[in-house]
Parts: structure tokens; sequence; C-alpha cells
């Protein structure tokens, strides 16, 4: 499973197809500023992937290149065999097989729960309404939250509403999930219930890109760990080595700080 | 309220008479011109299609107004159609006599100059406020240049250049009608307030609104109309109003260039030697004309934003 940054960069591009994500010394500046720094990552189809480092190190930034909410200035991301380009068509394309949970969930509170679900399917896929709701439903149910369905999301605590934002993202049947930060903004004792949606979805296995703190839910569902500092990857491993040997300082300082926590 | 209806003369033949009758108001002069403060100048055999004109406005307006209105789907369809059948029925041709819109007048100019501002100055409106946030340069630049410089001018001077200076831009020989150069000068006016308050609305709504819409592949437009729009414009609504309500009661401007809106009528009826000195009863009249449509949007805006309410926590 683990795979060392440097073979990367021997990867072929017909080899991309294998991949779920790849990315090829990636940069990205905001402005000035070098928030991505030659990153290399390929992400295999089915993999479950979790991103953690401190506040700032570029997170939130690498897998929003993924679905181009930002825009990387060098290099090559490929998804699902698409190479993201300028071009909007690509983009949307790309859009539709890349479902993104938001820390802030980013429900639209005009729209009830159910609405929220058909929306996309509905003007994105030109789903037929019943098709549509019918898909909603089922979705609504796996993250047990059907009886909601009629509410607006300003109704709902913050969990029912994260697990609605997990649902609205599935109801597209995306191939790759991508969260960021999903359970940070939830008080504690409703982590738990977006935590076991989302271990029940990785069962499932649709690729999973995830940004999170959460140590349970690395060790119990992902594939590999990637610790991010400054812009860089700077360690991946297994979760279980990751957490018991680190082997970059920074990666042992940044673990000793969210264990004593 | 004694000088109002107790002691008011609601008959007569001047004003002389109305004061032979009781001590209070003459309302007699608006009796006598109610016609006139109702139609202007339009010929009186050629009236019904200034009513038919008004019960299909009613019609139209019901259901976008409101929600509960039944088979509301297909009626909103057959509302676009609305404003072409009335320029139709109210200028004439095509099978009905011509009516000359400088005959036009009173409340119908009203409503007319005020309806025609309203509904396309929001469409307008919503195109320049997303224009002046676009990433094109070239649109954002006009958008902006046109607001600001709509802003900038007084409404009485675009009245001036929609009265006089449009002859010298045109050829000679070509006419361009003085109501639609009003129409279309009020409009962009309009439309150029209505931007900036929409824009207002642009900007409360949360960056991730835009994220959440883009990450599902939505397309701008879609995004726009779906996600974005809906909650600018709620937030909006106020300001929209306020802006409405602004451009109905500037109608009465063009009097300056000529056309006579009611304050054009009273003031021509005051002129009349059997009616002077009635300047009470006849602008109290049509202040109460424009207080009842005013107010009523007023109520329909508050009804609008109770309706609308969904953040019920937060
Ligand atoms: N839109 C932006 N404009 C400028 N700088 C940004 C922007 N977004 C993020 N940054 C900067 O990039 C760095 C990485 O941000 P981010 O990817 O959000 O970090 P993380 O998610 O790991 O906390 C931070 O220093 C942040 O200040
Ligand atoms: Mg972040």
């Amino acid at each position: 499973m683990t795979q060392k940054p440097e073979s990367v960069n021997e990867e072929t591009k017909s080899a991309a197809g294998k991949y779920a994500v790849t990315m090829r010394d990636v940069h990205k500046w905001y402005g000035k500023f070098h928030a991505l720094k030659n990153i290399n990552l390929n992400v295999e189809v089915g993999e479950k992937i979790v991103i953690c480092g401190p506040s700032g190190s570029g997170k939130s930034t690498l897998i929003r290149c993924i679905n181009r909410l930002e825009e990387h200035q060098q290099g090559e991301i490929t998804v699902e065999g698409i190479e993201l380009s300028h071009d909007i068509k690509n983009i949307e394309i790309i859009r539709r097989e890349v479902g993104m949970v938001f820390q802030h969930f980013n429900l639209f509170p005009h729209l009830t729960v159910l609405e929220n679900c058909t929306l996309a399917p509905i003007w994105v896929r030109k789903m037929p309404l019943a098709e549509a709701n019918a898909i909603a439903m089922q979705y609504l149910e796996r993250v047990k939250i059907p009886e909601q369905a009629d509410k607006y999301p300003g109704q709902l605590s913050g969990g029912q509403q994260q697990r609605v934002a997990i649902a609205r993202s599935l109801c597209m049947k995306p191939r790759i999930l991508l969260f960021d930060e999903p359970t940070s903004a939830l008080d504690p004792e409703m982590i738990k219930e977006v935590l076991d949606v989302m271990i029940q979805l990785a069962s499932e296995g649709i690729t999973m890109i995830c940004v999170t703190h959460e140590m349970g839910f690395a060790r119990t569902v992902g594939d590999r760990v990637i610790f991010m500092d400054n812009g860089e990857i700077i360690e991946e491993n297994n979760p279980d080595d990751f957490f018991l040997n680190p082997q970059h300082e920074r990666t042992k300082l940044f673990l000793s700080q969210i264990l004593n926590h | 309220m004694d000088w109002l209806f107790l002691d008011a003369a609601f008959t007569g033949g001047s004003r002389d008479e109305c004061s032979a009758k009781a001590g209070g108001a003459c309302w007699a002069v608006i009796g006598e011109r109610l016609n006139l403060f109702t139609y202007g100048f339009y010929p009186a055999a050629e009236r019904w299609r200034v009513n038919l004109s008004l019960v299909l406005l009613i019609f139209t307006l019901f259901p976008i107004l409101f929600e509960k209105v039944p088979y509301r789907k297909y009626a909103l369809h057959i509302a676009v159609a609305f404003p072409f059948v009335t320029a139709w029925l109210l200028v004439g041709g095509l099978g009905l006599t011509p009516v000359e819109t400088d005959q036009f007048g009173g409340f119908m100019l009203t409503l007319v100059i005020g309806i025609t501002g309203i509904g396309f100055s929001l469409p307008i409106g919503i195109l320049l406020a997303l224009g002046r946030q676009s990433k094109l340069p070239a649109i954002q630049i006009f958008s902006i240049g046109f607001i600001e410089f709509i802003r900038g001018v007084p409404l009485i001077t675009l009245l001036f250049v929609a009265s006089t200076m449009l002859n010298y831009f045109l050829p000679p020989g070509v006419t361009f009608d003085l109501l639609l150069r009003v129409l279309i000068m009020v409009t962009l006016f309009a439309s150029a307030y209505m931007a900036e308050v929409i824009r207002g609305g642009l900007q409360a709504i949360p960056k991730g609104q835009f994220e959440a819409a883009d990450s599902m592949g939505l397309h701008y437009w879609s995004a726009m109309r779906l996600i974005v729009l809906p909650q600018a414009m709620k937030i909006s609504i106020p300001g929209i109003v306020n802006t409405f309500i602004g451009l109905y009661k500037d109608t009465t401007l063009v009097i300056i260039i000529g056309l006579l809106d009611p304050l054009g009528i009273g003031r021509a009826s005051l002129a009349d030697t059997k009616w002077t000195g009635l300047s009470t009863e006849v602008y109290l009249f049509v202040a109460i004309f424009f207080f009842i449509s005013c107010f009523g949007m007023a109520r329909y805006s508050q009804h609008l934003e109770n309706k609308l309410e969904t953040d019920h926590k937060r």
C-alpha cells in the first residue's frame, strides 16, 4: 500500500487510468504565497486516504485542487483518467464524479433537505423528479434521517446537517468523495453519528479522501495516512505505522500535539 | 374629519355651487373629472381597452404574486404575453383604432410607466448586478460604467434627454415615440438602483454556497438561478420594494416634459376657472391614490418576507 513519492514520477500517462486521482509535481500559489509544493500523490480506485497536518499546511488546498475549487499553476492532476484543464466542460464532467463534504456543511438554506439532495441529480444528471426523490430518500435513510426530509437545514442540528450533506453528495453517485474536516465544526456528541456514516460508506468501495484529525476513523478505515506541513507532503504510511512509528520530527511533534489534546 | 366628509359637497357643477351647499370639501371636482383622472385624454369610445388591460393586469399579477392560485403554472406562462397584448390594446393598430400615446394620461399613465419600469428593471437589474461581479472585464466595466453613470444623473435630466436630445442623435425623419423614450429612461434609471440593491444581496451569500454549487457540477447560470439568486433576492426584498415605490412615485416627474399623469391632470383642473382654489381636494385625492398603491406594495413585501423565512433556528 505504501507508495514512495519518488516512484510517482515514473508513472506513464496511460497508467493514470487505474488510479482514481493522480497528482504529479503539483504546485499552487495564492499570489506570492506558495501553498502547495511539489505534490505527488496517486490514489487507487477504492482507496481511503486520510490527510492530516497542522492548520494552514495546505490540506484543504490540496483536496480542493482535485475538483478545481482551486486552480493549480504547475504540474498535472488527473481524475478518473481525465486531466484537469481550463476547459470548463471538462471540469464539470469531473465535478459530477467527485462529491465534496465541507466543514461547514454548505447546505442550501432556502431548500428543504429533500430538495437539497435532488437538486444536482435533477439539474446536472437531468434525472426525472420522481426518480431523484426516490434516490434521495434511499440515501437519507442510509444516513438515518429520512424523517427530516421536508424540514429546512436551519431546523436541524449540526450532526444532522452534515449527514444531509453526505447524503446530498451521494445522490450524484460519485466515484470519489472528498471530505474537508467534516467533523471539526461539530459538538463532540455529534461527531460519532457522522463518523459512523463515513465508516459505513468506506466499506462500500467508494474512493475517499478525507482531511481529518480523527485518529479512530483513520485507523478503522484508512488505507494510507498522509501528513502535510508547509504545503508539502512530509510523510505517508499505513495508519498503524503512521501513528505508532512516525519517521519525521515534524510528524512526531504534530502527533504529540493532537494526542495530548 | 368634518371637513372631509360631513361638511363636504359631493355634487355640483362648480366651486361656487359647492360652497353654496356646504362649508367643507368640494369633491364635486373629482367627480366631474374622474374620467380625466383615470384615462387622461384617451378617446372615450376606446376606453374599454384600458379597462380590459386593467382586468388582464389583475389576472396576470395574481398568479405571479400568490402561490395558491389555481393553475398557477399555466398562468405564469401566459403572463409572458401580457406586455405585448396590453401594448397592442392600448396603442392599437392591427385591427384596433390607433391611439396616440400623447393621449395617455392620469392613473392609466402612472400604471403604464410604473408597471413597465417595475417589470423590466428587475431582470435588467439582476443582469447588471451579476455583470458587475463578472470575471470578464468587458462585462464588468460595462456594468459598472452603466450603473454609476445612471446613478450619477437625476431622473429629470434623463427625462429631458428623452424628450429633447434624443432627436439630435436620431437620423432626421425617424420619430421615436415620446412615451416609449420615457419608458426606456425610467426603466434604465430604476435598473441601476435595482442592480445595486441586488448586489448587496449577492455579497451577503456565503462563499460556501458557491462552492457547494460548483462542486456538484452545476453551470454558472443554474447555480445562480437555483441557489444564489433566490437567497440574494430574499435578502434584497426590502430594498427592491423600496426601489419600486420610488420609481412608482417618480412617474409624477413626467409632468415636466408635458405628459399628464394624475398630478398633471390635477393642475390642469385647478387652472379651470370653475374649480380654482380646490388644490387641497385635488392633491389629497392624488395622494390617496399613490398611498394606496405604495402601501399595497409595502404590505406585499412584508408578506413575502414572512413566507420565505426558512432560517428557523439560526
Ligand atoms: N484563498 C486564499 N487566498 C490566499 N491564501 C490562502 C487562501 N486559501 C488558503 N490560503 C493560505 O494557504 C495556506 C493553506 O491553507 P489551507 O489549504 O486552507 O490549509 P489547511 O486546510 O491545511 O488548514 C494557509 O496559509 C492559508 O492562509
Ligand atoms: Mg482546511
